[in-house]
């Protein structure tokens, strides 16, 4: 299957890794990945901040991208949420017939990458191999937007050598939220403090997730703190073998 | 008409006011353990019902056809309540309420009121007013009781004195009532000894004082009857012993048919307390010679209701039954309880009602007071989608800051137009990569930056990772070039 790579603007930039792991991951289950270089950002950070307007380039673009791929994932559930959530009321505002069935076309065809791989491609068993303790952060977004369940788990728990450990409370927000973080930066670091308590409760070497802006926001914690405990997307989990480690 | 929710166009910012909640350790251990222990309960018992996302869908269809049809419903219901002999009365806003109800008590020559928890007469300062006119009212919900009595503020609409343990209790108590009086000569910090001194210090008021005011927590159009639920069963004294009876009642709160309150009932006290079912449900009807208030008034109030009903993706906010399930899911309200929002509705409604009823003048950091995790939406058992609503209103603030020239210029606005620009192109994106990788280079300190100017809120406790070498869309034009991949046919 010819498969659409959605990155996101923040992993294009910040988190390449994850990028190349997916490319990892699928090709090593026989599919062919396509980056649309044309491609830039889903126009969550706008929406969501109430840049509405703003973000209404971004969902031309995105479709314009995107239109004719026949499945587009992106290792970001918070960026399927903003599409799948979001783009059917926002093309409707934006009042373009054409657009407004471009997207409802378009939605369905768009994955995050865990949800992709099992919902779509209806594979647990990657292949990987990750001799790590790892404990599993359901980001917000894959959690109550995408309502993933148990998929992320699922993929974990095939991979070799790997322990996991359950988080405590984790259905808690890590209080990232986009530019909440900054606005209400003091709310946001007394929600970060119990995210960081509870994970370092769990002893784990590594905390995983599918989206790298909570974790990006974990991990400006845990180094602060020199905890130890490092950050991983679930891709890069995922992409690891034995014969190949990815670290 | 000027509309008015309690003291919220002269709160503080939520961003000036978090530090104070996040700073008390007492109040956040309080809070926290309180909404923990609710939301255990609430999980364990709204899991015992198979068909609760029916009952959402159900919920939330009777209120949407509700808001259709409000007009229709109001004024049948206020033919029923006159019908069965009661008095209705039309409120455009908070002032013409609390006169209204001050008015009717100086008719009756009453200088006290007892009180059923009413979260309309906070909404329209019901007490202030009163005592302005030497009017004492009474607080009879033990926890509205405990914040009367030590002058504090409310920090939660289902349980006001959720921040306040019972040691604090204890304290307001002895220093506030006159136990001697009531036959204690030791008030201990235990709960069943503090709940006795609430007993006696009311039941005395409750026998004595000849005018109740209340609120509702359903209007039931086809009947003209009012609905309470409380655990106590202080409200049902307030409402059938006194000899006037006035109930200060939001328009959004009428239902159309008595056989609606199945639905409500099956998921209010679930969701508000973890309980099957509230302990005491009152239902009255106007006025019965035999039995109970001689008079019966309804103020319905308005108090920028209908406003909130012109926008059609904000009117979901007026389906709020109050449970405040809503306040114990969320992480934001969970770290730093009520009193953060400066608002008579607290917590992620009061983030999308306040805004809305009070215009969008006041209380504009609200709708900005929430991460958007979701837990709201998955809580509210009337599937109000409160990040939506929470968004459309961010977009109508930074759409008003826009109209002029210093919204305009702010950093934010500035911040923003330059990102959309350069999502619009790849070679911008490309650009904006390089310079952002050498902006950085002066903060960088082995893959992280611990401080960067103008990233204080970010960087005062969180290290910022550095951006690699190379992006992803660098890394697939070389793999492209090394003929490795797939690529686009």
């Amino acid at each position: 299957m010819l498969v659409s790579l959605f990155i996101g603007c923040y992993n294009d930039l910040m988190f390449p890794r994850t990028g190349q792991a997916v490319v990892r991951v699928l090709e090593r289950l026989g599919h062919t990945v396509e980056f649309r270089s044309a491609q830039t950002c889903c126009g969550q950070m706008h929406y969501n901040t109430g840049y509405t307007r703003e973000a209404q380039p971004l969902l031309q673009r995105f479709v314009e991208v995107f239109r004719d791929a026949e499945a587009v994932f992106a290792p970001s559930s918070s960026c399927v949420a903003m599409v799948r959530d979001h783009y059917p009321k926002l093309a409707r505002e934006m009042g373009e017939a054409k657009l407004v069935a471009e997207v409802d076309a378009l939605v369905p065809r768009v994955f995050e990458f865990t949800e992709f791989l099992a919902r779509k491609l209806g594979v647990e068993d990657v292949g990987a191999h990750y001799p790590h303790v790892v404990t599993y952060h359901p980001a917000c977004h894959s959690l109550r937007g995408l309502q993933l369940g148990d998929i992320p788990y699922r993929l974990l728990n095939k991979v070799q050598s790997i322990r996991l450990v359950d988080l405590p409370e984790r259905e808690e927000c890590c209080g990232f939220g986009g530019t909440f973080s900054i606005k209400n930066s003091d709310t946001s670091n007394a929600m970060l403090a119990d995210k960081v308590r509870t994970i370092l409760d769990t002893r784990a070497e590594v905390c995983v997730a599918t989206d790298n802006s909570c974790l990006m926001h974990i991990f400006g914690a845990l180094h602060r703190e020199r905890t130890g405990v490092r950050t991983a997307h679930i891709a890069e989990v995922l992409a690891s073998t034995e014969k190949e480690p990815f670290e | 008409m000027s509309v008015r929710v309690g003291q919220a166009s002269e709160a503080r910012s939520f961003q000036e006011a978090a530090p104070d909640s996040l700073e008390n350790s007492q109040l956040r251990h309080n809070i926290r353990h309180a909404t923990h222990v609710i939301r255990d309960k609430r999980g364990k018992i709204v899991g015992e019902m198979p068909d609760w996302q029916q009952l959402r869908d159900a919920g939330s269809a009777i209120k949407a056809h509700v808001m259709r049809n409000l007009d229709f419903y109001l004024e049948q219901f206020e033919a029923n309540v006159t019908k069965a002999g009661g008095h209705v009365h039309w409120a455009a806003d908070a002032d013409e309420a609390r006169t209204i109800i001050r008015e009717l008590i100086e008719q009756h020559g009453s200088k006290e009121v007892i009180k059923v928890k009413t979260m309309t007469s906070e909404e329209i300062e019901l007490n202030p007013e009163l005592m302005a006119h030497g009017i004492a009212p009474y607080e009879t919900d033990l926890a509205e009781l405990i914040i009367q009595l030590g002058e504090g503020q409310s920090s939660h609409f289902v349980v006001p004195a959720l921040h306040i343990n019972h040691l604090q209790i204890q304290k307001i108590f002895k220093d506030k009532m006159p136990l001697q009086e009531m036959g204690i000569s030791e008030l201990g910090e235990k709960p069943p000894e503090l709940a006795e001194a609430a007993r006696r210090y009311l039941r005395e008021k409750f026998l004595r004082v000849k005018v109740g005011v209340s609120g509702a927590n359903f209007a039931i159009a086809e009947t003209g009857s009012l609905v309470i639920v409380e655990s106590e069963g202080n409200g049902r004294m307030c409402l059938t012993l006194p000899e006037v009876l006035i109930s200060v009642v939001g328009i959004e709160k009428v239902v159309p048919a008595f056989q609606d309150l199945e639905v409500f009932f099956s998921m209010l006290a679930r969701s508000a307390t973890g309980e099957r079912m509230s302990p005491y449900t009152s239902v009255w009807t106007g006025v019965n010679a035999k039995d109970g208030p001689k008079e019966f008034h309804v103020v319905l109030l308005d108090n920028g209701r209908t406003r909130v009903l012109e926008d059609d993706e904000g009117r979901q906010a007026l389906h709020c039954i109050r449970c405040a399930a809503c306040l114990n899911a969320c992480p934001v309200y969970g770290r730093t309880g009520g009193h953060a929002y400066g608002a008579v509705y607290a917590g992620p409604i009061g983030a999308i009602l306040m805004p809305q009823l009070q215009g969008m003048e006041h209380s504009q950091s609200l709708p900005y007071a929430s991460s958007l995790c979701g837990a709201c939406y998955d809580a509210c058992p009337m599937q109000i989608n409160i990040p939506e609503v929470l968004i459309h209103l961010r977009s109508q603030i930074v759409q008003e800051k826009q109209s002029h020239i210093g919204g305009k210029l702010s950093g934010e606005n500035l911040a923003m137009q330059t990102m959309r620009k350069v999502f619009q192109s790849e070679t911008m994106l490309r650009i904006a990569h390089k310079l952002a990788r050498i902006g950085q280079g002066p903060f960088v300190d082995r893959n992280v930056i611990p401080h960067v100017p103008g990233m204080k809120a970010w960087t005062q406790t969180r290290d910022l990772r550095a951006i690699p070498r190379q992006s992803f869309r660098d890394w697939w034009k070389e793999r492209e070039k090394a003929g490795k991949s797939g690529g686009r046919p």
